[in-house]
């Protein structure tokens, strides 16, 4: 039974990361119908950043929760500037081309990150500090870590404060509607431009808290490993229902779990195997994944 | 039409030039990783390379020929390597110093198979790139991976004395051909690996596959791969307060793995190259290596040191780049190098080298068995 619990709680956080990714994935396509193919690398950055302030800090004395929150808020923010740039220098111009090129400029964008923080920084792999604390009450509990207990809780609540935002703000609302009909948005007077900025914004801090918590808990980091996360949570993302939030969430749970139970009970060569089989089989049944809608006809 | 005719002639006769210049150097092409996550492997035999041609150079070349370097970066991929060979092959190359990782040496052999040339790896230790007789054209300084997989078995066994083993592997031909040479080992000696599993390397995490192991009581683990998987590994076992013993290979018997992961490389074992550093041709081309750099040198230096003078030297007792020439004066000649006094069998692995047991001690290698 332990063995089952213990796979279940490493699905956990495997899929809250991705959950986490895949929520800028989802919300980028619901406003704009474009696959943001750096946002990978955003997550990425956000991990990158968190190590450079984390160490600075270090050296100034700094340790413990405070460590982790400025390392963490700062990472955000940088990875926020970053999303937000990214989408004026990459995506707005492209907004009235036909569909491919947004999306090739976004492949583009994603070997542009991975290729300057490569130069930037160094292509060997770096060792990234446990900023979160090991409790005393979890000492016991062999079935769930603490950094573990720590990303599931983190993305909990990082997912209920976007469906209460997305829900019950202006901004949420104007969300919604771009996402709906954007010309009709634009008619009744929602500013647009800033409302895409926003989403921008949230998603790629979304994608740096995840980039923080993974890279604590895994303890490395490198410049390519927003490559990987970032197909997972991209699957994730439309095995959920690309455009739907919660979708985005249950997909990556979903994908997180069947990785896990998959190399726990079968064989961990096969992996890959059943998550994207399951990707597959979901979508041949609800071609819109599990909680995607299917979008009628505008009369 | 005539102006662009002339102008096209004359850039023709140009390029017919250029190439008739080149002739009057050797071309030595030193192809590996080097840029990437594994440069850390391959940066260190273009350093070895470097320094050994400007040593030949100084006095005097090669049959009266200046060596010349064609450094070629196959960031450890089969498929840019194999773009990588057939680059080298145009631009005039005449021996090869490379490639790093197995995969990559096994994607770009053909092509130089094909052209006729000598080449000899520093690193390469897939097993079939000399026993299936694919590749007479190859050579390397380095004992093939059978011999590494029965070293880490003929350990556990021996030394650590444990019962159960889980073999592991990144699916990759370095890293698979390693962990089922290992597991045929042990069913040779009547023990069946608990799990024979691959992982896929740059995962998000892999807390699935240590629980796995965790689960199914092994004593040891023998991983088959590089060192960026093997310390996540490593690191969430420790994590995870496992006592199983992480055995690995010369991917891992690297100082970038200690460095990465940090307290948890403590007590990890690996195999690597014997530790020749007490040669002294060995102790001349570290100085060499820090008086030049300003650093240790990495992974495989010494091997590729060792390959570079052998190389040379063939070529000069053969009278000439010709593969057969120079594969005969490969096999014939015994060479001193940093590595011992060294020569090639009819398979192109080398006679007079081998692995040794290594354990992170304090934060360093320390050689433990042969």
């Amino acid at each position: 039974m332990d063995y089952f619990l213990e796979l279940f709680v490493g699905g956990l956080t495997r899929g809250s990361i991705y959950a986490l990714i895949a929520l800028g994935y989802t919300m980028v396509y619901g406003i704009i119908e474009l696959i943001n193919f750096a946002h990978g690398e955003i997550y990425m950055i956000g991990a990158f950043t968190a190590l450079i302030v984390a160490s600075a800090l270090s050296l100034l004395g700094m340790s413990g929760w405070s460590l982790l929150i400025l390392a963490g808020v700062i990472a955000i923010i940088y990875s926020a500037a970053y999303g937000f740039t990214l989408e004026k220098i990459a995506y707005k111009p492209l907004r009235k081309a036909q569909r491919l090129s947004p999306l090739i400029s976004a492949i583009g964008m994603s070997i542009f990150l991975q290729n300057y923080v490569l130069l930037a920084q160094t292509s060997d792999f770096l060792s990234f500090p446990a900023l979160i604390k090991e409790f005393s009450f979890m000492e016991n509990i062999t079935i769930m870590r603490s950094s573990e207990l720590v990303i599931f809780i983190t993305t909990a609540i990082a997912t209920t404060l976007l469906t209460l935002f997305i829900k019950f703000t202006r901004m949420g609302k104007a969300m919604r509607a771009v996402a709906q009909d954007k010309t009709m948005a634009m008619l009744l007077g929602v500013n647009v431009n800033r409302v895409i900025s926003v989403t921008f914004i949230i998603g790629s801090a979304l994608a740096a808290v995840g980039g923080v918590l993974i890279s604590s808990h895994i303890g490395q980091i490198n410049f390519y490993i927003g490559f990987i996360a970032g197909i997972k949570a991209f699957t994730a993302a439309v095995l959920g229902g690309i455009g739907s939030i919660p979708g985005a969430v249950l997909g990556g749970l979903v994908l997180g779990w069947t990785e896990s139970f998959a190399t726990g009970y079968v064989s961990s060569d096969y992996e890959d195997v059943f998550a994207f089989g399951l990707l597959v089989f979901i979508l041949i049944f609800r071609p819109s994944g599990i909680l995607g809608k299917t979008s009628s006809e505008k009369v | 039409m005539k102006r662009s005719l002339i102008f096209l002639m004359a850039i023709a006769f140009m390029l017919f030039t250029g190439s008739a210049f080149a002739a009057d150097t050797i071309k030595l092409g030193v192809a590996g990783a080097h840029s990437g996550d594994l440069a850390s492997y391959g940066l260190p035999t273009l350093n070895a390379a470097k320094l050994v041609v400007g040593d030949v150079n100084a006095k005097g070349g090669v049959l009266g020929k200046k060596v010349e370097i064609l450094p070629a970066d196959d960031v450890c991929k089969p498929e840019v390597a194999a773009n990588v060979a057939s680059k080298l092959v145009s631009d005039g190359a005449n021996v090869v110093l490379g490639h790093i990782c197995s995969g990559a040496t096994k994607a770009a052999l053909n092509t130089y198979k094909e052209a006729k040339i000598v080449v000899i790896s520093p690193s390469a230790t897939n097993v079939d790139l000399t026993k299936s007789g694919d590749y007479p054209n190859f050579f390397r300084t380095i004992s093939p991976d059978d011999a590494q997989a029965k070293l880490e078995v003929d350990f556990a066994l021996n030394k650590l004395k444990v019962k159960k083993v889980a073999v592991i592997h990144d699916k990759g031909d370095y890293g698979k051909g390693l962990a089922e040479f290992a597991k045929a080992d042990f069913e040779k000696r009547g023990i069946t690996p608990v799990l024979f599993e691959g992982i896929t390397p740059g995962a998000v995490d892999y807390s699935a596959i240590v629980q796995k192991i965790k689960n199914s009581g092994a004593d040891a683990v023998i991983y088959g791969g590089y060192h960026p998987e093997a310390a996540k590994i490593v690191s969430a076992m420790k994590k995870k307060k496992m006592k199983t013993f992480f055995i690995s290979d010369d991917g891992v018997k690297d100082d970038t793995f200690i460095k990465v992961a940090g307290q948890f490389a403590e007590g990890v074992y690996a195999t690597g190259p014997i530790d020749t550093s007490k040669n002294p041709m060995a102790i001349a081309a570290i100085e060499q290596h820090k008086k030049v750099y300003g650093s240790d040198p990495g992974a495989f230096y010494l091997n590729a040191y060792a390959a570079t003078i052998c190389l040379l030297q063939a070529i000069d007792k053969a009278g000439s780049t010709n593969i057969d020439a120079v594969s005969k004066a490969l096999r014939t000649n015994w060479f001193e190098t940093p590595l011992g006094k060294i020569s090639f069998d009819e398979r192109g692995d080398a006679k007079g080298i081998g692995f040794s047991m290594y354990k992170v001690e304090k934060g360093k290698y320390v050689e433990v068995g042969k």
